[in-house]
């Protein structure tokens, strides 16, 4: 069993499709940790000991959220800013997080075609993550791909949030299950719903 | 009686017209005082008045001084300056005196005149020059403090000159059982009134020993259970009166023992720097020492014998200048040694160069003693008057030709003042109190003004800085330091006090910052008219927190409910504005036609915004993620699919 923690963060909570769908499933995933950050700290006062200490209580952290201008919410990236310690996740006797796995989970506004060299976005959606997978580098975590839903915004009235939100329950359990296949993750740019690397139970 | 009120009349008429002439003119209150005197002289004159004897009983302005700048000056600082007090004090004086007593011997005086000249010469005038720094808050300078230290050891060192000078007068054939008939107090006449002239001289000093334990005792211990007794009567003459009582007291019990009175109150004065009714007190007292010290100068302009003056012009104003001279040399060569820079230096030379009121003290003792013949001492009075009267001269050429050109090490001088405290907090209820936890917790001085004596007292317990008084009193704002105050927090509960107090501050003090509690919204509005700018209503943050609470236990996401209470403030304080500016405390609200107009403005957009008809309530502050509808959405990306295939 890899102990499993889930950060949510979205401020505009009440409306959002697939973000919101996503959270009250991952909720109602037994065995692992749910964290709703804009409702833990509404008013951004981030305990910076209790987070160190979820960190260190759980193996594999996700972090699922919407991406905003090519980045993470604000409370999200002031949670990085004030979590990952110099002393703690990196620097001098900074390896309090090596060997744990950092992985996302993100919707974006735009198609999967725009993320490419000649779609609107002009670049993939992982470039876009790079600074995350330096994070995680920087704090000696394993970075895998990310869980993606592309055209989020269009997902609802094409039927795609469901299925997203099936593959989501899924992909958690098999994190906590230690069915997820990481290496075979390693191999891909994207995760998508339809696609997911699992073992099968030993 | 009618010549009490006649003579009272003629010396408030001459302080009034002359001491803000003279201020406005930049000369500051000690030679508006001084010329006052000076030219009500020839009246006084005509009069027969005894300028001599208003002049003792008026000295009693320097004791109430000392006793003000012990409240000032915490035991700590004391003890930190007795490297100056003793060095800087006593070489002063030992110098200086040596140094006049050999000139006068020179002049051809004989050796123990000359001595004694010396002796009443080396001291200066503390009246003057602490009323000076003072005036122009040079007194927690480098230079001032320097200054105050050597005129506190001159004080000290009157009373074994007093001691001595008896000795001259028999040349050669000390008899030690006169001395001890007259080191009393600040005159040979007060002998009568002495505890210790019948005793040993290791009973006398066990008795003085004990006199000063017994201020020292009494201030630390007695006075508080006192003054809350006092207190509690809720009269303010009672607790006016109660501060006069232990001044006069403790000079009493000074000359008695042998003392001098200006060092026993000195020393009650640092004993209570750290009681709660220090700014109480400091106020109480305040009045009466600048009263008296005004009266003091106008008799020193008024004692001036113009005739005697005219007369000797010539050697007078030599022995005047020659006399400033050397004082300001041993003074300048002291500061060097004592490592005082800049233009603290100069303020130390210049500040303490003339002679003192000690002087008039010594001069007529010398000459009831025998030891100064009446016409040497008749010129000597003049030349310590005439330095007395340049002395404002020369604090006028330090500030206006010599700091300048120190400007820069003159720029500490905000860092000093800060122990008054930048942050004053009137009233430590359950408003005050959190408002001054926090500034204490951010590490900021405030003073706390607070008139509930029991609850100071368990404040005092924890280690906060309360003091007892009435923030309504200007004076006692000026004590708690209003003048170089930053911020005045404006905690007290009564809404009349708080609408008064603001308007008086925003009128006497526009450089203060005022934060002022309102106790509802229409105190809001008047706080607003009267100048204030940061106004706090009283319950409306709780009342926030308590629906923010309400809205999460009813299902809200936490930061939903924390955007809609914002957005809530947002419009709620423009509103306020909006209707503050037509706000009349005059005309009741609701017979003022701008008021009923914008609140109605205002209650129309709310409804609006409730029944979702207007973006102006609630929703504006997260429009920012509000995903685009599915129309915008589509025209967007045929816009974007047009622009990229016309791209390719």
């Amino acid at each position: 069993m890899a102990r499993l923690i889930v950060y949510y963060a979205h401020p505009g909570h009440k409306h959002s499709q697939a973000n919101r769908a996503m959270a009250r499933e991952a909720r109602r995933v037994e065995g692992i940790t749910f964290v709703d950050l804009y409702a833990d700290y509404p008013r951004f006062d981030i305990d910076v000991d209790v987070e160190q200490q979820r960190l260190l209580d759980h193996d594999v952290v996700l972090f699922q959220f919407p991406v905003f201008w090519y980045s993470t919410p604000s409370l999200l990236k002031e949670w990085q800013d004030l979590v990952l310690e110099h002393g703690f996740a990196y620097g001098a006797g900074g390896d309090r997080l090596a060997g744990k796995t950092l992985m996302l989970a993100v919707t974006g506004a735009g198609p999967e075609e725009a993320y490419t060299e000649h779609g609107y976005q002009h670049h993939p959606l992982r470039a876009f993550l790079v600074p995350l997978q330096q994070t995680a580098c920087l704090c000696e975590m394993r970075f895998t791909a990310p869980y993606v839903l592309y055209a989020a915004l269009r997902a609802p009235s094409e039927g795609r949030v469901a299925p997203h939100v099936t593959g989501y329950r899924r992909l958690l359990e098999a994190i906590r299950d230690d069915r997820y296949d990481f290496d075979a993750a390693a191999g891909r740019e994207v995760i998508e719903h339809d696609a997911l690397p699992l073992r099968e139970a030993n | 009686m009618d010549g009490i009120l006649l003579l009272a009349f003629l010396f408030l008429v001459a302080g009034v017209i002359a001491v803000p002439i003279a201020s406005r003119l930049g000369l500051g209150s000690v030679l508006g005082y001084l010329i006052a005197g000076i030219a009500i002289s020839p009246l006084l004159q005509a009069l027969h008045v005894d300028v001599v004897a208003i002049q003792h009983f008026a000295e009693f302005g320097v004791v109430m001084m000392l006793f003000l700048v012990g409240l000032e000056l915490q035991p700590r600082m004391l003890w930190s300056m007795r490297a100056r007090l003793l060095g800087l004090g006593g070489l002063q004086v030992s110098l200086t005196a040596a140094a006049i007593t050999g000139i006068a011997m020179w002049l051809g005086q004989p050796w123990n005149v000359a001595l004694a000249v010396g002796l009443v010469l080396s001291l200066s005038s503390t009246a003057i020059v602490l009323q000076s720094l003072n005036e122009k808050g040079l007194m927690k300078s480098d230079g001032g403090q320097a200054g105050f230290s050597v005129l506190l050891f001159q004080d000290i060192a009157v009373i074994p000159m007093l001691a001595f000078i008896p000795l001259l007068a028999l040349s050669g054939a000390p008899e030690w059982a006169e001395v001890a008939g007259v080191h009393a107090g600040d005159e040979a006449s007060h002998a009568s009134l002495s505890l210790v002239d019948h005793l040993d001289a290791w009973q006398a000093a066990l008795v003085t020993a004990g006199a000063i334990a017994a201020v020292v005792v009494g201030g630390s211990f007695l006075t508080r259970p006192v003054f809350r007794f006092i207190a509690m009567a809720q009269l303010r003459e009672l607790f006016t009166a109660a501060a006069l009582l232990l001044v006069i007291g403790i000079a009493l019990l000074m000359i008695l023992v042998g003392l001098s009175p200006a060092l026993g109150t000195f020393l009650a004065g640092v004993v209570l720097a750290n009681s709660e009714y220090r700014h109480e007190l400091e106020s109480d007292i305040d009045p009466f020492k600048g009263l008296l010290l005004g009266l003091f100068f106008i008799t020193v302009g008024a004692a001036i014998r113009f005739d005697l003056l005219l007369a000797n012009l010539g050697s007078v104003l030599a022995m005047t200048l020659g006399l400033m001279v050397l004082k300001a040399g041993v003074l300048y060569l002291l500061a060097r040694v004592f490592r005082i820079t800049g233009a603290d230096r100069w303020l130390f030379t210049l500040g303490l160069a003339q002679a003192g009121e000690f002087g008039f003290v010594l001069l007529s003792f010398t000459v009831a003693q025998a030891v100064i013949p009446a016409a040497l001492a008749d010129q000597l009075l003049l030349v310590v008057t005439l330095s007395m009267l340049l002395t404002p001269g020369l604090f006028i050429l330090h500030d206006r030709l010599i700091a300048p050109r120190f400007s820069v090490s003159q720029d500490r001088e905000p860092d000093a003042i800060d122990d008054t405290g930048s942050v004053i907090v009137a009233g430590h209820g359950r408003f005050g109190g959190i408002i001054n936890r926090i500034l204490l917790s951010a590490g900021f001085k405030t003073v706390v003004l607070d008139y509930q004596s029991e609850q100071l007292e368990r404040l005092r317990a924890y280690g906060v800085k309360v003091y007892f008084g009435d923030a309504m009193r200007p004076d006692l704002l000026h004590a708690a330091g209003i003048e170089q105050a930053r911020i005045l927090v404006i905690a007290i509960d009564d809404r009349e006090n708080i609408t008064e107090l603001v308007r008086h501050v925003t009128e006497h003090h526009p450089h203060v910052y005022i934060v002022a509690r309102a106790r509802d919204r229409h105190h809001v509005y008047e706080l607003w008219a009267a100048g204030a700018r940061d106004i706090i209503r009283e319950t409306f943050d709780s009342s926030l927190r308590a629906g923010r609470s309400a809205l999460e236990a009813l299902g809200v996401h936490p930061y939903d409910a924390e955007r809609q209470i914002r957005g809530f403030v947002i419009n709620d304080q423009e509103q306020m504005r909006g209707v503050a500016d037509v706000y009349d405390p005059d005309i009741p609200a609701h017979r003022n036609p701008a008021y009923v107009a914008a609140t109605k403005r205002y209650l129309e957009r709310y409804e609006q915004a409730m029944k979702g008809q207007s973006a102006a309530f609630g929703n504006r502050l997260d429009r920012g993620w509000v995903p685009p509808s599915a129309e915008d959405l589509a025209a967007e990306e045929a816009a974007v699919n047009k622009a990229a295939e016309a791209d390719d």
